[in-house]
């Protein structure tokens, strides 16, 4: 104890592969599809391949950030849920305002999650349960239980257009990206959260506003899961509440786990992340290329996550 | 003849030799008492006792034979029984069922015989002063009746030993008579009690024998009566009494130093049951000394002042300004910075890196349009790792990878990055080394010097004496006293938490 030790010596490979283990899984799974799988190097199957993943990767990454608090929020499908069954009602009024009503029911969810956890002090698992059994089941009432088809075209477009030969639905995945890299990296409100992660009684100590950042994560990730589920509405053309981000919480939760950012708080990686989304997407699109039953697909997800689990392990030295 | 002892016993951690061929033995009937400050090694001697442990040296005996307890279910068995000061029963069952469980009394079809288990809880626990309904749950007891059943409990499994680990921590007065009063009964029962406690006045009331332990060596073992409180105090702390040196009946607030505005004034601080009525001032450059033993209220009067423990009664004001009650991030607005006593726990963010630990309390002000400025971080940043010397391999090296002292540096740039009128450390130089623990230790008078108002703790008694202008000395939660001028010595210090509640 009396030394002066600088620094502890890193393991290499023990740093290295939870950071960086997912983008060599993708690597490999695109090196084996372009020798054994025909079409896959084709631009509609990128384009349907990105697609399919861009509503977990903005889902995803709004759960990266609880999880950068030590939280966790599994209300994210519900949400989904919420902001399909709002846009039918209020899409007489013009896109514009069915889609600030659909968003505003993400951040009054947002706001439920974050007082429950912030204030009353519940486990976020416990609050955010709530309104996962909850939110849906009041998603499917708004909706009257229908199946509802949309047709106003500027929403479509949203769902199904392109804009420089990319499907507009990637280039809302992409912005997002940016927006929480940028916020993790260059707002006040990223770095305290990933403090309150960290530390919370040293957040709290070094006289943060602990409680507004944590209500200000859930409200934030309630919104991304109601963009996703607007966007959801406007690819399917449809709004069904009861099927809408239906397990998509899981997925979401794979993603960030996948991509490296650890469950104990304090990290955010943005780029794993959606590394992670895009990684289950390309494993599932595998699979089926293959002709695999559904079942097999489920348990190589399993031992996917459990990998990066494993991987990930916390060097509890600290 | 012994009911339970150790000779020689020894236990080394990695680093660390937490018991050094220690010694210790307890009669039937007799209440002893074990003490020692922080990292004494009490607890280990406690958890190698009940089985928790294996002594890495030495040898165990109970009754007589030499004994092995590999598990603490083991020693449980045997007879030996723990009370923690965290009450470790099931909240959610019936007091009856706690008291019974495992051993649930049965009627001739071999089920549980309710009423008799009601009947003979009611009975038993009214040897303890407990009158509740014993069909409620565990739970909604006040915490001092759920000790009570934890002991009698403890007793009814034939204990012949019963470890108390600073039992009345939790308790009220009133608790705490019954508690005693039931070690006197499990005295005359001839029952070992081993009593862990920093409250002298309780040690004297209820131990025939003692124990002291420092830096996991015994330094001394006999009759409690035999050793007057001055000189248990010096025992436990380590620092040897002037043999002229005599009663400190003047140690009560001398005349208050004149001059300047008090940068904080605390009056008649509460906060139940472990803070009663605390006052003191700390003029601008002025560095004033929390002394008192483990137990006594200091960590909690920094944190009570600093926001982070709630407050019964009583003001704080830092620079004429009414602080409102608790809240850290009004305490840190008004000027106050706290440096918590663990480190780990609530001080430093150790995944972050150094420049964004530095940076934490002040970020707003680090901005350029509302965005994180990276050069006004690096600036403040490089200011202070040159100015607390900071060794590191860059700003961007995790907390969590450097050295004690040069976290301990890490978490007072933060505090001054927040410009602060206070500083309140809280055992500024634990466990880190001896160069980096010189630097702090001159860091805070320049500081002082600078016109801050510090307040030290510190177990040290040395550091404490030597650092601080003043000190306030606390027991039990209560100030005892203060040590101004030429009185700042160990010797007064030991004098003042010596001296017995009744001497006043």
């Amino acid at each position: 104890m009396t030394t002066e030790a600088l620094t502890r010596p890193r393991a290499f490979s023990a740093s290295w592969l939870p950071r960086y283990g997912v983008y060599a899984a993708i690597l490999l799974l695109i090196v084996f599809n372009i020798a054994f799988t025909p079409y896959f190097l084709t631009l509609s199957n990128l384009r349907i391949q990105l697609i399919q993943a861009a509503p977990v990767v903005i889902v995803a990454l709004g759960m990266a950030l609880v999880i950068g608090t030590e939280g966790i929020d599994l209300s994210v499908g519900s949400v989904m849920a919420l902001a399909a069954a709002f846009i039918p009602l209020y899409l007489g009024y013009g896109v514009i305002a069915a889609i600030v009503v659909s968003l505003l029911a993400g951040v009054a969810v947002g706001l439920i999650n974050g007082l429950l956890v912030a204030r009353v002090g519940l486990q976020p698992i416990v609050a955010t349960l709530a309104l996962f059994v909850g939110g849906r089941g009041l998603a499917v009432v708004i909706s009257g239980g229908r199946l509802r088809d949309i047709r106003n075209e500027d929403l479509l477009y949203l769902g199904s257009g392109d804009l420089l030969g990319v499907p507009v639905l990637v280039w809302i995945a992409a912005l997002v990206v940016l927006v929480v890299a940028f916020v993790i990296r260059r707002t006040v409100f990223g770095r305290r959260l990933l403090a309150v992660g960290g530390n919370r009684p040293a957040a709290e100590l070094a006289g943060l506003p602990v409680k507004r950042v944590l209500i200000g994560v859930y409200v934030f990730c309630a919104v991304l899961a109601s963009i996703a589920g607007l966007l959801s509405v406007a690819r399917i053309q449809s709004s069904d509440a009861s099927a809408v981000g239906l397990l998509i919480e899981l997925s979401a939760i794979t993603a960030v786990v996948v991509g490296g950012t650890p469950l104990t708080g304090g990290r955010v990686r943005v780029l794993g992340t959606v590394a992670g989304a895009l990684l289950m997407q390309l494993v599932v699109a595998t699979m089926i290329k293959h002709d695999l039953p559904p079942s097999t697909t489920e348990m190589v997800q399993a031992v996917i996550i459990l990998l990066a689990v494993y991987v990930a392990r916390e060097r509890r030295t600290r | 003849m012994t009911l339970l002892e150790v000779a020689g016993v020894s236990k080394i951690f990695p680093g660390v030799r937490a018991l050094d061929g220690v010694s210790f033995t307890l009669r039937p009937g007799e209440v002893h008492a074990l003490v020692g400050e922080n990292g004494a090694g009490k607890s280990t001697l406690i958890k190698v006792l009940t089985g928790v442990y294996q002594p890495d040296g030495g040898e165990l005996r109970y009754q007589g034979e030499p004994a092995r307890f590999g598990t603490p279910l083991d020693a449980q068995r045997a007879g030996i029984s723990t009370i923690y000061q965290e009450v470790n029963l099931v909240p959610l069952m019936s007091v009856a069922h706690n008291l019974f469980l495992g051993r649930e009394p049965r009627n001739r079809f071999g089920l549980l015989d309710e009423t008799r288990m009601v009947r003979e809880a009611t009975e038993i626990l009214a040897g303890y002063g407990v009158r509740a309904d014993v069909r409620r749950r565990l739970g909604t007891l006040a915490l001092g009746a759920q000790q009570m059943v934890a002991l009698a409990r403890a007793v009814m499994i034939d204990a012949k030993v019963v470890v108390m680990d600073e039992p009345t921590s939790s308790l009220e007065p009133r608790e705490v008579e019954t508690l005693f009063g039931v070690i006197r009964d499990l005295h005359a029962r001839g029952i070992g009690i081993i009593y862990v406690s920093h409250r002298l006045d309780e040690l004297y009331q209820v131990c025939d024998a003692v124990t002291i332990l420092r830096d996991g060596r015994l330094v001394h073992t006999g009759r409690m009566a035999d050793l007057d409180r001055r000189k248990l105090v010096s025992l436990m702390l380590g620092r040897e009494f002037g043999a002229e040196f005599t009663g400190f009946k003047s140690a009560d607030d001398g005349p208050a130093p004149a001059g300047e505005r008090p940068v904080l004034r605390v009056t008649g601080l509460t906060s139940r049951p472990r803070l009663h009525d605390i006052s003191f001032e700390v003029r601008p450059g002025e560095v004033v000394g929390l002394g008192g033993l483990l137990g006594a209220g200091r960590s909690e009067t920094i944190k009570a002042i600093g926001g982070a423990y709630p407050i019964d009664s009583g003001e704080i004001e830092v620079d004429g300004v009414k602080l409102g009650r608790s809240g850290t991030v009004r305490a840190v607005r008004a000027g106050v910075a706290t440096q918590p006593e663990d480190r780990k726990a609530e001080g430093i963010v150790p995944g972050l890196s150094i420049r964004d630990n530095i940076a934490l309390a002040i970020l707003p002000r680090l901005t350029r349009m509302g965005l994180v400025s990276d050069k006004k971080i690096d600036e403040v940043v490089a200011t202070y790792m040159s100015r607390l010397r900071i060794k590191a391999a860059g700003p961007d090296q995790a907390v969590g990878d450097l050295s004690g002292g040069n976290q301990q540096k890490v978490l007072l740039a933060r505090l001054l990055a927040t410009d602060p009128k206070v500083l309140l450390l809280d055992e500024p130089t634990r466990g880190i080394d001896v160069g980096a623990k010189a630097e702090v230790q001159a860091l805070i008078d320049e500081l002082a010097a600078e016109g801050l108002g510090v307040v030290l703790v510190s177990s040290d008694a040395e550091e404490l004496v030597e650092g601080a202008d003043r000190v306030v000395v606390l027991r039990d939660g209560a100030v005892i006293g203060t040590l101004t001028g030429d009185r700042v010595t160990t010797e007064a210090l030991m004098a003042t938490i010596a001296e017995a509640a009744d001497d006043h």
